[in-house]
């Protein structure tokens, strides 16, 4: 018997096939798997079953009941749950006020009496969470937690988790894996959807592939490996692509010293941040979101200002430099986020030149037709699936980041500064930047390599730096690092400062 | 199940619906405000003819759509490069009447000097006088992040106050006590393009500078930054592009090429500065602007349609005994009309 079937399910965006004929049931009282690369259609497919979207055909069953789910809230009154990766929390209130919200309307509120019941619910679900805590102060492991007691106290008997583990550190990865374990045996269904092999293979009784919106296989955990799920889930034997060899030199290209800068709202975001990238090296910046990756990326860009402190490439002082003064430099970026590094409205030509404008500019006027020889040369070398006069919002993301890259390795950058460059890419184009940061560690540019996948930075790293509260609390050799020691690095809870400092 | 059977959707609309819009638009239009016209005991037909065709038929009415038309295409130009950049410039008024100042000014000092080196010393004049006007606004607006929208549209208000003091005290007409400048020198007037006609060199004038709008933005590598900045600024900025200074230079421009339109309605129409030197130039020039895409081409275009609009509500009134105001109604109803089909063009209607 199953809580929930969804027969045919078949959902298009315009011309996009998101889900396609796709069949998926969930047992009571297991848990679930839904695996897949991004854009595989998981989300899509839950989002129809949490009511979000709907299925242009296909029908789903309830308790053995055909089921028409028009919004969240039919879901819920079928018990249903979600959690998301966006947490919808009001952060100033408390932690049993957010539960209760939207649930339960009276007039009057006893806080008292709210905060019992959920410490009880808490309690009964193996949830530890203090009920009048603020969720503002709360981590975001327990800000999760707070979500799913949610979604248990209105009763939901089906749990859709989507990618929980991508915003936790392992050690809540593991605290995360045993709620999860408890709830299972107080008979609630699990669908926990990820990319995740591991963890899959860790926390699953069964596990549905999904690839380009079709269910390729649906098959008990104990009976299947991860290898072969990886083949089930990309099509094909996936060769991970790693460092080969040690090109790396003690010749010092990007030295940071005592670099301090501050976020968005003025608040301290890098503290005292040292760090030496050396010619034909790849630094691995590991580190939870967050944590001044994005500050300490964008301050080596020229995009924002450092307070104090000093950058120098092969020598020269370059802090407090603008952009382009980075770029002459032989500084090369790419963006954390992609869609705000090109102009989405001009064309892909345009975007292509726009670092080098003078070297296609004579007296003020610009040379068309050099652009449109750049940019063809640029779209055949690196496989860019546009045309020169796209305009690049058309772009997919694999795309973008290849334009991106193309951009700035054309112009045969010495150091090259890579925040995030593979999030939200597909297993192909993953590959196809990692290569490219290889190539690039190959000819001897410094490479530092911002990234929250731990094992994107195992596998191309030769040292890695762990980045915790705006602080390098770590800097260790590859083949010094072990997943348990990186985790205890970005938790806050080992500090081996000193010791690299010593290293360096 | 989805209760609509049709959606919009955001994108492109089909091409052949973008030929249908022009006549679309004026039949809408007509609709609207063919009710009005009855009202005002007069046939609708009747009354578009004199709207729209008659102001083409004759020469002289010709002319004096191109004349309107002038002040229309430099503000126009004005507001567009400002806001190719994202500078969102409301202040084309208030710099049109600081070139118109200048022009004023220079016209009493430099008679002297033969017509040529008056028009070059005058442009020049009425530019750099637009662009101080601007200045302030744009400084404020990139070092300080003012915004724009707000500061140029008081400052608009500011420069009436001070050309109103000004009349009013040392430039007072000494004769006829007017709130008027006294005339400029006949050598500064710009001179007459055809007879019996007020069109004068500053038209021009106005098509060099849609010549030099259009070739700076589509052509030179100045004009991609200024688009980059306006379409993206996070992207221009991660391209090294120096996103302040782009903004203050379209900002200063912009206040120029506005100045030059005060400039020329002062040389060109009324030979003195008088505080209703402009109907709204400045404003007209941000639907201009709009109208036309944010192109130099699109916006002349849109200029000597609403020079049309302009003489022939005129024309109606005079022809059909309809109040004037009527011609300011259907103008209206079309710009309505005009930025609801803007809208429009954007959506697909798609089964659901």
């Amino acid at each position: 018997m199953y809580v929930v079937e969804m027969r045919q399910i078949t959902k298009r965006f315009g011309d996009v096939v998101a889900n396609e004929g796709v069949d998926f049931q969930l047992r009571s009282g297991e848990i679930h798997a839904l695996l897949g690369e991004n854009g595989a259609g998981k989300t899509t497919l839950m989002r129809i079953l949490f009511g979000l979207y709907h299925e242009d055909s296909g029908k789903i069953v309830v308790d053995g009941q055909p089921a028409r789910i028009a919004s969240p809230k039919d879901a819920i009154s079928l018990g249903i749950g979600m959690v998301t990766q966006h947490f919808a929390l009001v952060p100033p209130f408390s932690v049993a006020e957010n539960v209760i919200m939207g649930y339960r309307e009276s007039l009057s509120l006893d806080i008292k009496a709210i905060e019992a019941e959920v410490a009880d619910s808490a309690a009964r679900f193996g949830i530890e969470i203090n009920p009048s805590a603020i969720v503002r102060h709360l981590s975001v492991g327990q800000k999760q937690r707070v979500e799913i007691l949610k979604a248990l106290f209105r009763q939901a008997r089906v749990l859709i988790l989507d990618e929980p583990t991508a915003v936790l550190i392992p050690q809540e990865v593991e605290a995360l894996f045993g709620i999860l374990r408890n709830l299972r045996e107080q008979g609630i269904s699990i669908v926990f959807i990820s990319h995740k092999l591991n963890e899959v293979m860790a926390i699953s009784d069964r596990v549905t592939v999904l690839r380009d919106g079709r269910v390729i296989s649906t098959i008990d955990t104990s009976s299947t490996n991860p290898t072969e799920l990886a083949r089930m889930m990309v099509g094909r034997e996936t060769f991970g692509v790693t460092r080969q060899g040690e090109v790396a030199t003690d010749q010092p290209i990007l030295e940071v010293q005592n670099l301090c800068a501050v976020d968005d709202r003025g608040l301290k975001a890098l503290a005292e941040v040292s760090l030496v990238v050396n010619a034909g090296e790849i630094l691995g910046v590991a580190g939870v979101g967050g944590n001044g990756q994005k500050e300490l990326a964008e301050t080596l860009c020229g995009i924002r200002s450092p307070t104090s402190g000093s950058i120098q490439v092969r020598g020269q002082e370059m802090s407090g430099a603008s952009p382009s003064e980075m770029t002459a430099a032989g500084v090369g970026r790419i963006p954390e986020d992609r869609h705000a590094g090109v102009v989405a409205e001009l064309t892909v030509a345009d975007n292509l030149v726009m670092e080098y404008l003078a070297r296609y500019t004579s007296r003020g006027v610009l040379d068309k037709k050099a652009i449109r020889n750049y940019a063809d040369g640029l779209i055949e070398q690196f496989q860019i699936k546009a045309r020169p006069t796209d305009k690049t919002r058309t772009l997919s993301g694999g795309n973008l980041q290849k334009l991106l890259l193309a951009r700035v390795l054309a112009n045969h950058p010495d150091v090259l500064i890579a925040p995030q460059p593979t999030r939200g890419l597909d297993v192909g184009a993953t590959e196809y930047v990692h290569n490219q940061l290889l190539e690039q560690r190959e000819q001897g540019a410094a490479v530092l390599l911002i990234s929250e996948d731990l094992d994107e930075i195992m596998a191309l790293s030769d040292r890695i730096a762990v980045m915790y509260e705006g602080e390098i609390v770590g800097m260790l050799p590859v083949q010094e690092a072990d997943i348990e020691r990186l985790g205890l690095m970005m938790s806050g809870v080992l500090k081996e400062k000193d010791n690299a400092v010593a290293q360096i | 199940m989805p209760l609509l059977k049709f959606r919009l959707e955001k994108t492109g609309a089909p091409l052949w619906f973008r030929g249908l819009i022009p006549p679309i638009t004026l039949a809408l239009t007509f609709l609207l405000t063919s009710g009005l016209i009855i009202w005002g005991k007069a046939n609708p037909f009747e009354a578009y003819y004199y709207f729209l065709i008659d102001p083409l038929s004759g020469r002289v009415s010709f002319l004096e759509v191109l004349v309107k038309s002038t002040p229309l295409i430099l503000t126009g130009m004005a507001v567009t490069v400002a806001f190719v950049a994202g500078y969102y410039n409301i202040g084309a008024e208030g710099q049109l009447y600081a070139g118109a100042l200048a022009a004023a000014w220079l016209g009493t000092v430099l008679g002297g000097v033969s017509t040529p080196v008056a028009i070059l010393l005058m442009v020049l004049g009425g530019f750099v006088a637009g662009m101080l006007w601007a200045l302030i606004p744009a400084l404020l607006r990139v070092y300080m992040n003012v915004d724009e929208v707000v500061t140029t549209l008081l400052t608009n208000s500011i420069i009436l106050f001070i050309i109103s003091a000004i009349l009013n005290g040392p430039w007072r007409d000494p004769q006829s006590g007017w709130p008027q400048s006294p005339e400029i020198a006949e050598s500064t007037r710009l001179p007459q393009l055809a007879a019996r006609s007020r069109l004068h060199f500053g038209f021009v004038l106005a098509l060099i500078a849609v010549a030099m709008v259009w070739f700076i933005l589509t052509r030179t590598s100045f004009g991609l930054k200024l688009r980059a900045v306006g379409l993206g600024r996070e992207g221009a900025r991660f391209a090294g592009i120096h996103v302040e200074r782009s903004m203050l230079l379209a900002a200063l421009i912009s206040g120029g090429i506005a100045g030059i339109a005060g400039y020329v309605e002062v040389a060109g129409i009324q030979y003195h500065l008088i505080g209703e030197l402009s109907p709204g130039y400045g404003y007209t020039g941000i639907i201009i602007a709009t109208m036309g895409g944010l192109t130099a081409l699109g916006a002349a275009a849109s200029a000597l349609f609403f020079g049309l609009v302009e003489t022939g509500a005129q024309t109606v009134s005079r022809a059909l005994g309809v109040p004037v105001y009527l011609g300011e109604v259907t103008q209206a109803t079309m710009l309505l009309v005009i930025l609801g089909m803007f809208i429009l063009q954007r959506y697909r209607i798609r089964r659901a």
